[in-house]
Formats: structure tokens, sequence, C-alpha cells
């Protein structure tokens, strides 16, 4: 039972109040893509037993899509910040890099 | 015997009775009693068999570690299995029956078993029934079923009623012993909110047992002056009878208390489950004590040493006038103390220990008391009740020397700090082998959100057993606590608490050290599950070297005591087995609930017509009144045929399909999703979401259009109509309304956000009647108000304007084949449009259609059915509608996909047409054809399969669809479908338009 943050609207969700959408960050690799491109984009995903960066949908709230950066083993949560960001945020990368200095970065 | 003493009790009261029934007897007890003082008081040692060998059980413990004493409580609607008799408070009129006995509790005909131990190790069953196979089935499982179960499942739906409760709480502290109440004071002392709960009724823990002396009055004193102090504290709410049973994600707790279970009378919830985010939590779970290892350990009447002086200074009760002491700690002392003062006797204190010269061992001989030390139990003596032990050296094997008589031995084997819900969410442990315990490791603990511990532990359960060490680190908790939710502890004194200093214990994991093989097959570990010491060694020997999967091979601690009394001294004997140290082996997985909360805690109110709300159309109401048999369709409810008087459901099916393709029909299809996508983007939107081209539709026209996922894979259909330059309305299947909306939703927000582009899920804001038939202009023509005329208003157009006076769109559209009209009306009109329709449609013979009906008409023509010709695996091209796939387009969701070399793999099943050589056969809904070969698996061979299947009354023959092998290049062939009975169906593959190819009666 995750507590997140929605950005857009500001609440403090409950994970009841939010539907979890698998890894962000994904480039969508459509129609002329090679084979081994589409393969990657459709079922790829990093199973990462650290930092992690995820799509939530506060479906029971204001039904924005947004991105979390959190720790799948300690549950911490470095961040969430909006759905229309094509990679994590600067300062945010930074500040998971002070808590996590083995953290090998975020990797498209 | 075990009796109720003349004195002592702390927490009955002498002063009223309470009459209860237990196995059929009336018993008396005392208002506080839990139902096991009370059997007790009443000698009832024997409560219980023994799950694979039915030996007799009795009490072991009085708290939630209880493995034996589990009973059926209550009666008929009322009744609960698996009741532990240790939680259960007594009340007036309570009905328990023993479990796990048959025929009766006294003689057990499954004790056989017992005589059959050395045949029944562990993983016996893994082992022995392999062979032969049709055995099995037919023999071993019903034999062993019927043994087999805990308890019965009650018969009647729950008469009571329970709630959810939902809380926010700056510190919430689990235990209401002397450590909880220190914490709770000093977190409340800071202006923090704080929740205290108490699993029991009282408070105070062991402390008033242990006789422990706080601020220089006695424990009782203080606890009842700290708890006032807590209850006139604004900030600090305290709930008793409520258990801290889990503790999750980011300060998320589930509790759960007993509101009404020791008041059944009372009106209101039985159960309350409460909902806790704390920003803090405190967990001041005390410690649970373990038995010794010895043969005979589970013959009624050997009992936890805690336990039996609870039972005594508690309770009043004495469980033997004859108590032997076996312990390896000085903390069982106490018990002897207490029983001699009771006027009972302790012929002898058998201790482990080469010495025993603390305090309270010095007490006990000032006594008078016999102390032997390096000593231990060979063997207890004795079937449904201890008669006896014999004695023998611990360092040795097991050579009797000397036997004593009695009739209950209390053994400690020293105490577990109660780390389970430091666990639950990843709190890691340290092995302190010094005290011989697993303790929380501060450094480790369970993280919030904020990366920072959300939990501290306090006294006993961080591992301090002593009462002094414990107050002062409890009170330290909770200052912590209140600190880390951010406020600052207030100053003050903190409590201050005396107990008898304890000299250090001895781990003993085997009694007599040298145990035999003959007596560690008699030694247990877990009572209720029957694990023996001789089979957590064998688990060893067979390579079972993870605790995990001894736990699974022996089943230790997967009884409902969840390894709470003697999973330590099963891991210690392992890591023996396996010649390690006890932390490499670790503990298994703590897992939440700590003990077990009802099911209908869990449920609270989401039960019957709450479970889960029923999404009704404008129209619900009329069907209710005219004979609707109802199906589920998503959330919805459908009415799947129209009963008449004296109908059955296949006749009606029948008549409303032959009345609309002869007369007129009215189907209700608001259940249809209706999504309103709108924008200067919105078509190059929607040519994304569809296989076809969408931007090209001209305003007043509508276009049928699929949709597939990322993969290929179909997954909604339906009509598009293009409302003006700008908006669009998709039309989507009834389960998929919402569904599809959050798919809009996501492509729109989180890959092209650039697009102008808004979605509005419409579908409860029109209700949508088809009008269907031959005759079915007529009917709107005597309505009135629009031109409905083949010209204005040919197939697959809409038109808006007014019908009868209501606003309405209707839509040239057909999922019957048939001439149809769907029209959209305000939802608050639909059922007065519902009704001028019936009333104008009289005359024409109108009558309404339910799902099934549509069904069967969409199937003679042909027409797919998202949910029966897909299932998640289906890309278009399998069902011929290559025609709907743009090949003009750069892109759409799954066109990447139908390009892989399996989805244009030439040997995909297709969509075919198959008609029954018996027409009156019916092919059974997903029968598989087959080609007569073999695979060397010796399964046969499929190339097809039955999608949907129905009688056609139109036809008045079976039809049916089906995805086939190279299905189309082989129409006219015959295909055998063998059914479940054996029997094979012959079918010829056709075209799957059944009915009017031409489509001439829908363009009329």
């Amino acid at each position: 039972m995750l507590l997140l943050t929605c950005p857009n609207c500001g609440v403090e969700a409950d994970e009841t109040e939010l539907s979890a959408g698998g890894q962000a960050h994904l480039k969508r690799f459509a129609a002329g893509s090679s084979d081994d491109e589409f393969e990657s984009y459709l079922f790829h995903r990093s199973n990462a037993k650290g930092v992690h960066f995820e799509r939530w949908r506060h479906s029971y709230g204001c039904g924005k899509w947004f991105l979390a950066a959190r720790d799948t083993n300690t549950l911490e949560v470095f961040g969430t910040y909006p759905a229309q960001t094509p990679e994590p945020p600067k300062d945010l990368i930074a500040a998971i890099k002070k808590k996590r200095p083995d953290w090998k970065g975020f990797a498209k | 015997m075990s009796t109720r003493l003349q004195t002592g009790g702390t927490i009955i009261d002498r002063g009223q009775q309470i009459e209860f029934r237990w196995n059929g007897k009336r018993l008396r007890g005392f208002s506080g009693d839990t139902l096991a003082s009370a059997l007790l008081a009443n000698n009832q040692m024997l409560l219980g068999r023994s799950f694979k060998y039915h030996r007799p059980r009795g009490l072991v413990a009085s708290g939630a570690e209880e493995p034996n004493a589990l009973v059926g409580l209550g009666e008929g609607a009322r009744f609960e299995p698996n009741q532990r008799a240790t939680t259960t408070e007594l009340f007036s009129g309570l009905t328990a029956q023993p479990q796990n006995a048959w025929p009766s509790l006294e003689f057990d005909i499954g004790a056989l078993n017992k005589m059959m131990t050395r045949f029944f190790p562990a993983g016996f069953y893994y082992k022995t029934f392999m062979y032969p196979r049709a055995a099995w089935k037919h023999v071993f499982e019903p034999v062993i079923r019927k043994a087999a179960g805990l308890g019965a499942a009650p018969k009647d739906p729950d008469a009571d009623t329970y709630e959810h409760y939902h809380t926010h709480t700056d510190v919430m502290v689990i235990g209401g012993g002397i450590s909880g109440l220190a914490a709770a004071l000093e977190a409340g002392r800071s202006g923090a909110r704080v929740l205290l709960v108490e699993q029991t009724a009282n408070f105070g823990g062991r402390a008033i047992v242990d006789g422990v002396e706080i601020d220089g009055g006695d424990a009782e004193s203080w606890i009842n002056e700290t708890l006032k102090t807590l209850n006139e504290m604004d900030n600090v709410t305290v709930v008793n009878r409520c258990l801290g049973a889990g503790v999750y994600d980011h300060g998320y707790v589930l509790a759960y208390q007993r509101l009404t279970d020791h008041t059944p009378d009372k009106d209101g919830p039985r159960h309350r489950l409460w909902r806790i985010r704390a920003k803090q939590v405190v967990t001041a779970t005390g410690a649970l004590e373990r038995p010794l290892s010895f043969a005979g350990n589970d013959v009624p009447g050997v009992m936890l040493a805690g336990a039996v002086r609870d039972y005594a200074t508690l309770y009043g009760v004495s469980v033997g006038d004859r108590v032997v002491i076996a312990t390896n700690n000085d903390d069982a002392y106490r018990t002897a103390i207490t029983l001699h003062r009771a006027g009972l006797i302790v012929p002898v204190i058998v201790d482990a220990r080469p010495e025993a010269n603390g305090t309270l061992p010095e007490q006990a001989r000032a006594l008078g008391i016999r102390i032997d030390t390096g000593k231990a139990i060979a063997k207890v003596k004795g079937g449904k009740r201890v008669t006896g032990v014999s004695l023998c050296v611990q360092a040795g094997e097991g050579s009797v020397l000397e036997e004593v008589a009695c009739d209950a031995v209390a053994m400690s084997g020293g105490w577990s700090p109660v780390v389970h819900l430091w666990s639950h969410c990843g709190g890691k442990l340290n092995w302190d082998a010094e005290q011989a315990m697993f303790r929380p490791d501060p450094k480790r603990p369970p993280t919030g959100a904020d990366g920072n511990g959300m939990l501290h532990v306090a006294g006993t359960a961080n591992g301090y057993l002593d009462a002094a060490s414990a107050l002062a680190d409890a009170g330290q908790a909770g200052r912590d606590a209140a600190k880390d939710a951010g406020f600052k502890p207030a100053a003050g004194t903190a409590p201050k608490a005396v107990s008898e200093a304890e000299a250090p214990i001895l781990p003993v994991w085997s009694m007599p050290q040298g145990a035999g093989v003959k007596l560690q097959m008699k030694t247990f570990l877990d009572y209720q599950n029957d694990v023996k010491v001789s089979d957590v060694r064998l688990a060893a020997r067979e390579g079972y070297e993870s605790v995990e999967h001894t736990k699974r091979y022996t089943t230790l601690g997967m009884a409902t005591d969840q390894g709470k009394l003697s999973n330590i001294n099963g891991l210690a004997i392992l890591a023996d087995s396996l010649n390690a140290e006890i932390p490499r082996v670790g503990t298994t997985t703590f897992r939440p609930p700590y003990q077990p909360i009802s099911m209908g805690a869990i449920a609270g109110s989401a039960r019957a017509e709450l479970f889960k709300p029923v999404r009704k159309s404008p129209v619900h109401a009329w069907f209710e009144d005219n004979g609707a048999v109802w199906e589920p369709v998503g959330d919805w409810r459908r009415p799947y045929t129209i009963r008449q008087a004296g109908e059955n459901q296949k006749d009606a099916v029948k008549r409303e399909i032959l009345n609309t393709r002869q007369n007129v029909g009215l189907l209700d299809a608001s259940t249809l999703g209706k999504i309103i996508v709108k924008g200067p983007d919105a078509g190059k939107f929607l040519d994304l979401l569809y296989t076809n081209m969408m931007s090209t539709l001209k305003p007043g026209f509508c276009r049928y259009g699929l949709m597939c996922t990322e993969n290929g894979f179909l997954t909604d259909d339906g009509v598009v109509a293009r409302l003006d330059e700008d908006t669009f309305l998709c039309h989507t299947t009834s389960g998929g309304s919402d569904r599809i909306h959050a798919w809009m939703e996501d492509w729109l927000q989180t890959e092209w956000w650039d697009f102008k582009v808004y979605t509005a899920n419409l579908t409860e804001q029109y209700a949508q009647i088809a009008v269907v038939g031959p005759k079915a202009r007529q009917v709107l023509e005597k309505l009135g108000g629009m031109d409905v005329s083949k010209e204005s208003l040919p197939f697959m157009r809409f038109a808006e304007g007014t019908l009868a006076g209501i606003p309405a769109r209707a839509f040239r559209i057909s999922f019957s084949g048939e001439l149809s009209y769907e029209i959209a009306v305000p939802a608050s009109q639909g059922r007065a449009f519902w009704d001028k329709c019936l009333e104008a449609g009289a005359e024409f013979g109108i009558q309404p259609y339910g799902t099934e009906a549509l069904h069967v008409m969409r199937a003679e023509k042909g027409f797919i059915m998202i949910g029966d010709e897909t299932d998640g695996t289906i890309i278009p091209q399998d069902l011929n509608l290559n025609w709907a796939i743009s090949k003009k387009k750069a892109d759409f969701l799954g066109k990447r996909a139908q390009e892989r070399s399996h989805m244009t793999d030439p040997d995909r099943w297709k969509l075919v047409g198959l008609l029954t050589e018996n027409p009156a056969d019916v092919l059974p809904d997903g029968a598989y054809a087959v080609d007569g070969t073999t695979a060397p698996t010796g399964i046969k061979t499929t190339i097809g399969r039955v999608t949907s299947s129905y009688y056609s009354p139109t036809l008045d023959r079976s039809i049916a669809m089906g995805l086939v092998k190279h299905g189309p290049e082989r129409m006219g062939e015959v295909i055998d479908f063998p059914t479940t009975e054996g029997a094979v169906i012959k079918a010829k593959i056709v075209d799957p338009v059944f009915f009017d190819p031409e489509g001439e009666k829908q363009n009329v």
C-alpha cells in the first residue's frame, strides 16, 4: 500500500486510488522498426531490485498519468513527476545518485 | 487434575458466574475468564486431536501462540471453526465443540494413525501415494480427505455484520503491555496523535504476572494510573481487543478489533478492521515462550511455564497438583515460586544448566523447592494426561535416573521476542547468541516513503527481557517515534521498573542433548501439524538445507499458529543437523496477519448487493417489471431474454428472433460505450487508435472500426460517427467503455501529449434504443419528427432531430442484418422514449428482445463478437477483417505487431462458418476440431475450435463459427469435433455469413 504524490493534483494518494502502469520511459517502436527494436519495446522490461521508474495513474482521483522514481527494495520514493517527461529530470537523477552512490544511473 | 484455586485471579470476577457449553456439557466459569481458563478450571485438559496422528492434545499456552486448543465456536449462522480457546473471552451461553475428532474426543478412530508414526515421516504423502496412479483418485485421496481437515466450514451465511474504519495517526503503538503504555505515554506527551492498540481485553502484559515493581509501587497501580493519563489526553486513542495484524508499505497498518465477540447480544458490527496510516509505528509486542524439546512434550498437561503462571495468577486456576518444572533459564522459577505460594506442589525443578544460583533460583531454594541442575526430562509418561516424568542427565542420551510422579509439566526453553510486525515490511533481524534469540536490528528497520525507518521496537519485543531495561527502552522508543513523526519529545522523568536480575539462559534445543531417534520421534516441535524433531532431521538428511524448503517439506510452522510456538526450536534443530550456525539458517518469512483475522472483517460491508455496484440502464426498471432474465455484461445487467407468461427461455429467444426478422424488435443498447473524441487532432488520433482510416470519415457518416493492442490483438470494435469536423463519437462494446476510454487517455497523456484532443466518456449520458426489423421505419414514422426515409437517412449515416418530441440522434447501423435504427436520446428520457416506441410499435407487432436474440442474429450474419471470436490472441486478419485494416496508414496501434512472422504465418487458424451434418446438433461452444493424427505425446492434433454456436430459428438449424487451420481454403470440407461425451460431431466448413449474404434486408 504505497503512498505516491500525484504531481498533477498534489494529492498524496493511497495505492487504492492508483493504477500501476509498468515501466516508464519506454520508447515506442512502430511500423518500420526492426524485429529487435520492436521485441525490446513490446516485451523487455527491467526488473530492478532498487531504483526503478514507473508509470502510475491517479485513476480514482484526477485521472492523470504520472511517473514515479522509487526503490523497489526499500520502497523509498525519490520523486514523482508529470507523464509528459521524456527522461527523468536531472535534479531527480542527481538526488537519487546522492542517496544511492552505487546506482548505475538511468539507462534508456 | 486442573481446578479453580480457592483464591487468586487478578482479572476474573468471582462474583459473576457464567454458564457455557463444551462438548455438550454444561460448565461454569467466571467473568474475565478465557474459554481456555474456564475449561482448565473444569478439569478439561484434553481439548483436541492433532492434525496428522490424532494424538490427544491439551492447552500449551495462554495466548495467541496456542497450537492445540482450537474449537468450533457458536452454532448455525454464527458458527466459526478453529477459534483459539486462549484468545476467546468467556460469555454467558458460549457454545464450543472440539474438532478433528471422530467419533468422539475421548475415543478417536484416527488415533490409530499414531500407531503408524514410524510410517508417517516428513514427506510421507509425497513419497507414498505416487503409484498406482488410479489408486490416488479412488482410494488414497477419499480416505485422507475424510480424516483430514481442521474444523468444519460453516454451512450458513454469516449472520453478523462487519465494518472497515479508516484513520490517520502520527504514532501508532501496537501492544498494551507496560512497554506499549510507556511508549504511548512518551509519544503522547510530545503532542503527537497516538493510537495504542492491545489485542486482549486487559492492559499491562506480563508485568502483573511477573510481579514487576514500577516507580516504587506494584505494576497494577502504575498500569491503571498510566491508562487513566492516556485516556485523559485528547491526542491519544486507546483501544483494547484490537490486534495489530500487519504492518505494510509506507506506514499502512491493519488492526482487527473484536467489538462484540465477548458480548454477542450487543448490537452493531462484530469486528472492525482498522485501516491506518501511521507516520511512525512502535511495536511493543512482547515475547513468546518456547517449549523444550523432550520426548512426550505433547502429552496433555505439558505446558509453557509462563502459561501455567498466567492461569494461576490471572485466573486463579491450577493446572495440576504436582507440577514438575523443566527449564534452561531463570524465568521459569517464577512459575515454581507462584505455584508453591498457591499451595501446590513443585516436586522438582529440572534445570538443564550446570548451576542455578541467580536471585530467583535462590528464592526457590529458600522455599524448599528441590532443584536438579544439569538434568533433563528423558520422557513424559501418560496418554491423555501426564502421570509422571523420568529424569536423566542433560549431557547424556536419556538413561533414566529417576521417575517423578506429577500431573503437569511446566516447561521453558527461553523467550523469543515477537518480531513479526517488525519483519512484515522488511525489518531485519540479528541473532543474539547470548540470549539465544532473534532480535530486531535497529540499523535495518523497515523504511517509509522518505527512505527513513518507520518503525521502532519497544521493550521485550526489542530483546529486553527484564522489566527494568524494557521499560527504559520503551520510553525511548516512544520519544524516538514522536521525533521521527515531527514532534518534540517532552521533558520529564521516565518510569523506572525493578525486577529480579536473571542469570544467563543456556540454549537447549534437544533434551537430553544426545537424545536418540527413538526419543526424537516422540519429541514434538509443531504440535498442531505433528512435526517432530526426527522429521526436521530427516529433512536435513534428505537435502532440504533451506529453512523455507524444510518448512514446506515437514509442514513445520505451517499450522494456524504459524510457527509462533516452535519455529525457533525447529530451525535450531535444522542448523544443528546441517552443522551450521543458527543465523546462517535464518528464519522463514514473517507474513501478516500476526494472528488469523475473520474473513468477515476483511470483507467489511462489501457483501451481497454492496459487494459490487450494478450498472443499470435507463430502461432497467421496465425489464424488471416485464419478465427479464438477467445476464451480467461487464458491470451491467442486461436482459438475456424477456419471457412472456408461460414461456421458457428457449421459446422466448426464438420468438424474439422470428418477430424481429418478420416484424420489428426493440433492443436496449444503452450499455454500448459512447466516447466523444474532440479536437483539431481527433482524426489523426483515431487513425492511430483504429486499424482503419477514421480521418477521412465525413460528418454525418458512420464507420465500423477495429481497435488492437500494441501486440496486434483485437481488443474492441464498434461504430464511429463523425458528429462534426472536430468531433467523433466512438461506440465501444458494453464491457469495454471504461477500459477503452482509459486506453485513449493513456496514449494521449503519455505518448502523444502534443495532440490537441479531448475525450469524454458519455456512456451513461445517453440511452440508446435499437428499433430493428422490416417494420422499423414505420414505427419511427409513427413516432414522427424526423425524416427517416431511405433517401434522407441511408445505411451507415446518422441524423439529428426529434422523435416523439424527444431530442434524438438516429444511426442507421445494424448488428442483425435487418433494417435498423439505433436511437440515442438523453438518458433522462430513455425510459419515456422506450415506452413511446412500444406504444407506437404495437400495431406493427413490436416486441423487445434480449442479448441472446442479439447474439443469435449477429451470428446468423457472421458478425464477430469481441470475447467470442476474440480471446486476446486473435488478430483482425484471423477473422478475415483485412478490409477494415488500412494499408495507407504509416502507423496504427498493432500495425507493427501484425507484421511479425508469427502473425503472418499462413497456418494461423482463420474464421469460417460451420454447419453440422445433422442440423439438430449444436456444436458445444469451444469444441476443438481434430484431424485424426496424434502427437508423440499421445494428444490428438487439433486444427480448430468453435467460437460461437447457436440454434438459428431463422434458418431452423444449428449454425456455428470457428477458427480453423487453412479454413477459408477448405470450404465444403467436413471436419470432426469430438465431444466430451466421446461422440464426434461432423461439420462442414462454409462461409460464416449464413443469412442474407447480399445484405438486402439492411439496405432498404
